[in-house]
């Protein structure tokens, strides 16, 4: 079959792509744009780790095609630092030993900062509820909320 | 001489004992001189044993001194996850 | 033998909370993992897996998956060497299967073709005939006689003849008269138990990027817990020498023992020689679940005899394990570990271990000892409710401590058991109130810990700063604590150490980051390495004095003149020593090898409460608390981590998490979907609480941490729940409809 001709936008930056109708924008993004920060944990959609926003809206990566990203904005882990400096979900993540393996991490962070969007102030319980779809199986997840608490604090201009 | 203490199940391959007594001044005269007396134990040596000297695990470490008054209990070889 | 060399108060950087050197790249998404490498004309590689349970391999024919454009090779079993070493047979067996398939979905072939679609389309060509064959997966019936043979002749010596030829070992500890003991108690409690199997459950799925050239030489990227014994056993199942596989281990998402050994790894190196082009495997979510380890499921009966003041008078436990269709020796463990934290006149433990037609076993996190402690917990508890005891006192009038004898057989030394016991005690937790339908639970933990095949690399940089050369993964922050041992020994800033992990052709072998060993064993390594730097460093200064070698002592970064030559000459920095290396003799490194022995054992206890409900027998976990002994915790934050994330697995697998067969010996939960690992939104905080009581066999005093943890969280929530609704489960998990069901049978 033939491949689909892509143009689409990641991290700001206009990209093009050749892929096969049925590839995942997940494949996409890893095998031929070179995004590897996206990981793919189950490809079903239950683990999180392939987490991008597509428009703005917090999708797994494995459950969109590569074609639906045609005129789209996608952000990754890749795009959350600006030149040299890390995000402040990035740097709490490192601060607060929110991370073991590191493999849960880009997609964590990118949900993470999806929700800080939507509520700058988010509860324990609404933070859990939020990444509820993020799997880690290293941490129990105690210093991945506190992370994102601290993070928020600081986005918000207090000091935590 | 040191004693050994064998784990319950290494007692028919030692003559009903669970405590031995060999001469051996470490790891590896202890495991050649309970192989050469009991052949019975030479299949659980050969899958791998690990030594409890004085409460604390050696795995494989043959000169691994042995003091007469050394507590030394036998053990399956370990691993971890 | 005592090694400590340093003592609380005397750190500088160990127990600091500084920050991973790898924790840009993993939060920018920049680190490697296994499946993010690319290399130029890589094919794609995939497995063929069986569709029966128990099968006969009468025939496998490649031609036609050879015949379609894009593919490049296709191998099977026959394709590795021929082996003599059981558990070398054994673990090539688990890769590609022989002359018969032993589970659903054991690999049967590997294909490598230009593309994904090609290398799929392939795998359907492959005509393999079967003869299916009865199948078994449970325990108790692959024990009993007449049970479907999974392998022949793999019995050891002392298996009891009453059970069927699935059984391979047994086993046996303890000490002392237990008619006796059972003979003096007030009340006996004697049940049965049974656990699910559980996976490690990492997010990173298996995968790897073999490349081997017509000489003979091999590059293998893989995510793996050693890369040293990954290539240990690909040299020997592709039979090379060892020094033309060059083994890197990527970033690893995850390991908890399930990356103890190899799958996909020689069926890649097999694949990339026949095509002779760079092959990439990546299993799916599926695959990980249906091939490779989760850990042994259980079915245990344990007595214990009590007073009525809350002395056990004896115990007798027998646990039996299976652990997939290859034999192990994880019930062996659950045998030694299950009364560890008792100081009991008389124990008896016995264990067996039964195949069945379930994938492999691997290790998970003190392997073993959960499903016995869970047993042995529970009925303690039992107990302490039948007297109406305190279940913290009952722990601590039992508990083992220094000079007891194991039930394991040695005499212990300096343990935590009553100091994490009196701290649980002590906590406000365990005196908060509760209410409706919420109970508290509470259990003890042990792991054995190891040390093992351990070498480390100093390197003194020309500036004054210093390299550490390793060979564990760093799973969990290992890095940081390297770097930090080394710093503290030698007086120098964290920041001024860089800590990598070598493949195998760059350092000496490691064993595999197993047995909570690495903060412990490397550390010792890197410590006695940067001692190694240091007494050249003192020799290249007396050499510049004209002194005495040992009239030169180091002291916070400095090589200082000492005894009667003390004050006579100015300190000399380690970045001065550096500078002028090559005019006192050239570069300057530190070396040790060892097989490291010394490591001490930790125990935890687990405070946990939970409330049920009782119209749904859900369980919700309301507040959790760690108590361990960490020996002395290097980098608090990551023991913490560690603390946290074994009691999470632990959570999971007391209450959701199961390997769940159909009649038709087919796993039915091969997701993450309807295999329920713990969410966020799940679970409280994970309080923590750290102690110290050093472990002599280490310098700084240092246990391991990383597989206690686990243990605790099995009898501690199923302790919890028979406070909570009044019902006490025997099996894990305690899924709702479980709970509900025992609520509804009691009435």
């Amino acid at each position: 079959m033939k491949k689909i001709h892509v143009t689409t936008k990641v991290n700001g930056d206009e990209v093009e792509f050749l892929c096969p109708p049925e590839e995942t924008l997940l494949d996409a993004l890893r095998d031929r744009l070179g995004f590897s920060g996206a990981k793919e944990g189950c490809g079903t959609g239950d683990c999180g780790a392939c987490s991008v926003t597509l428009n703005g809206r917090l999708v797994c990566s494995c459950l969109v095609l590569g074609a639906e990203a045609e005129g789209a904005e996608i952000s990754t882990v890749e795009g959350l630092a600006h030149g040299g400096e890390l995000h402040p979900l990035q740097q709490s993540f490192i601060d607060n030993a929110a991370l073991q393996c590191g493999i849960c991490t880009p997609g964590i962070l990118v949900a993470a900062k999806a929700l800080l969007e939507r509520n700058p102030d988010p509860s324990d319980s609404e933070i859990r509820y939020w990444l509820a779809g993020n799997l880690c199986r290293c941490t129990g997840y105690d210093k991945i909320i506190k992370a994102v608490k601290i993070a928020a604090a600081e986005m918000r201009g207090e000091t935590a | 001489m040191v004693t050994v203490t064998l784990w319950g199940s290494l007692r028919d391959a030692a003559e009903g004992e669970t405590e031995v007594t060999v001469e051996a001044r470490n790891f590896k005269e202890l495991l050649d001189a309970l192989s050469a007396r009991y052949p019975g134990l030479t299949p659980q040596i050969e899958r791998g044993v690990s030594l409890a000297l004085d409460g604390r695990i050696y795995r494989e470490a043959w000169f691994t001194e042995i003091g007469p008054e050394s507590e030394v209990v036998l053990m399956p070889y370990m691993k971890g996850g | 033998m005592n090694k400590i060399t340093r003592e609380k108060g005397q750190f500088k950087v160990v127990g600091t909370r500084v920050k991973r050197p790898d924790g840009i790249d993993k939060v920018t998404g920049r680190a490697q993992y296994g499946a993010d490498l690319v290399v130029p004309g890589m094919l794609t590689g995939a497995i063929l897996r069986s569709p029966h349970a128990h099968a006969t391999i009468n025939s496998i024919d490649t031609s036609e998956a050879l015949a379609l454009p894009g593919v490049k090779a296709v191998v099977t079993r026959a394709d590795f060497a021929a082996l003599d070493d059981d558990e070398m047979i054994d673990i090539a067996d688990n890769c590609l299967a022989r002359d018969k398939v032993l589970y659903h979905g054991h690999a049967v072939a590997g294909v490598a073709a230009k593309d994904a679609q090609t290398a799929r389309k392939a795998l359907k060509l492959i005509k393999v005939d079967y003869t299916p064959l009865p199948h078994v997966t449970d325990v108790d019936a692959a024990m009993k006689p007449g049970a479907p043979v999974v392998q022949s002749g793999r019995q050891e010596e002392n298996v009891q003849p009453e059970h069927s030829e699935n059984v391979t070992g047994y086993c046996e500890f303890g000490h002392g008269d237990v008619e006796a003991g059972f003979a003096k108690a007030d009340h006996i409690i004697e049940r049965d138990f049974k656990t699910a199997a559980a996976h490690q459950g990492y997010i990173e799925p298996h995968a790897c990027l073999a490349s081997m050239t017509n000489d003979g030489k091999a590059d293998l990227w893989c995510c793996t817990q050693g890369q040293f014994n990954v290539r240990s056993l690909c040299s020997a199942i592709l039979d090379m020498e060892a020094s033309q596989l060059r083994v890197t281990a990527s970033e690893i998402g995850g390991g908890f023992g399930g990356k103890t050994t190899v799958f996909i790894e020689p069926v890649a190196l097999a694949l990339s020689r026949k095509s002779g082009r760079p092959v990439k495997i990546v299993m799916t979510r599926d695959e990980v679940f249906r091939a490779t380890g989760p850990t042994v499921s259980s079915s245990s009966t344990v007595k214990i005899g009590m007073t009525k003041d809350g002395r056990i008078t004896a115990a007798h436990a027998k646990f039996r394990y299976q652990g997939g269709a290859f034999p192990c020796a994880t019930y062996s463990f659950g045998a030694q570990a299950a009364f560890a934290a008792y100081d009991l006149e008389a124990v008896k433990s016995e264990g067996w271990n039964a195949l069945t037609n379930r994938p492999k076993e691997a290790a998970y996190r003190a392997p073993g000892a959960p499903m016995a402690i869970y047993a042995v917990e529970s009925v303690v508890d039992e107990l302490t409710q039948h007297f109406g005891l305190d279940p913290l006192e009952v722990r601590l009038k039992n508990a083992a401590r220094e000079n007891t004898k194991a039930a394991y057989g040695p005499t212990f030394d300096q343990i935590g058991l009553v100091a994490t016991l009196e701290a649980a005690q002590k906590h406000p937790h365990y005196s908060a109130p509760l209410g409706e339908n919420q109970g508290r639970g509470v259990s003890c933990g042990f792991w054995f810990n190891f040390g093992g095949n351990t070498c480390v690399t100093m390197n003194l940089n020309d500036d004054g700063t210093v390299g550490i050369t390793e060979g564990n993964p760093d799973i969990g922050g290992s890095r940081a604590s390297i770097s930090m041992m080394a710093a503290e020994e030698l007086g120098i800033p964290y920041s001024d150490v860089r800590t990598i992990i070598a493949d195998t052709s760059s350092l000496g072998h490691n064993d595999v980051t197993d047995g909570s060993r690495v903060t412990f064993a490397v550390g010792l390594a890197t410590i006695e390495a940067a001692r190694d730097a240091i007494r050249k460093m003192c020799g290249r200064v007396a050499k510049i004095w004209g002194i005495d070698e040992d009239a030169v002592i180091w002291e916070d970064g400095y090589a200082k003149p000492s005894g009667p030559n003390a004050g006579d000459f100015e300190p000399m920095s380690i970045k001065e020593i550096a500078a002028i290396s090559s005019n006192t003799g050239g570069p300057i490194a530190g070396h040790y090898e060892v097989n490291a022995d010394g490591a001490g054992v930790s125990f935890g206890v687990h405070l946990a409460d939970v409330e049920v409900d009782p119209e749904t027998g859900y369980t919700q976990v309301i507040r959790y608390t760690v108590f361990q002994d960490a020996g002395k915790a290097v980098h608090p934050d990551y023991v913490e981590g560690q603390m946290q994330g074994g009691a999470v697995q632990g959570i999971g697998w007391a209450l959701n998490e199961e390997y769940i067969y159909g009649e038709d010996g087919v796993l039915q939960n091969a997701g993450f979907l309807d295999y329920r690992v713990p969410v966020a939104s799940d679970l409280p905080e994970i309080d923590t609480v750290i102690l110290e009581i050093p472990n002599p066999g280490h310098p700084y005093g240092v246990r391991g941490v990383g597989e206690t943890s686990i243990v605790p969280p099995l009898a501690a929530l199923s302790n919890a729940v028979s406070r909570a609704a009044g019902v006490r489960l025997h099996e894990l998990p305690m899924s709702p409809p479980k709970i509900l069901k025992a609520i509804t049978d009691r009435g």
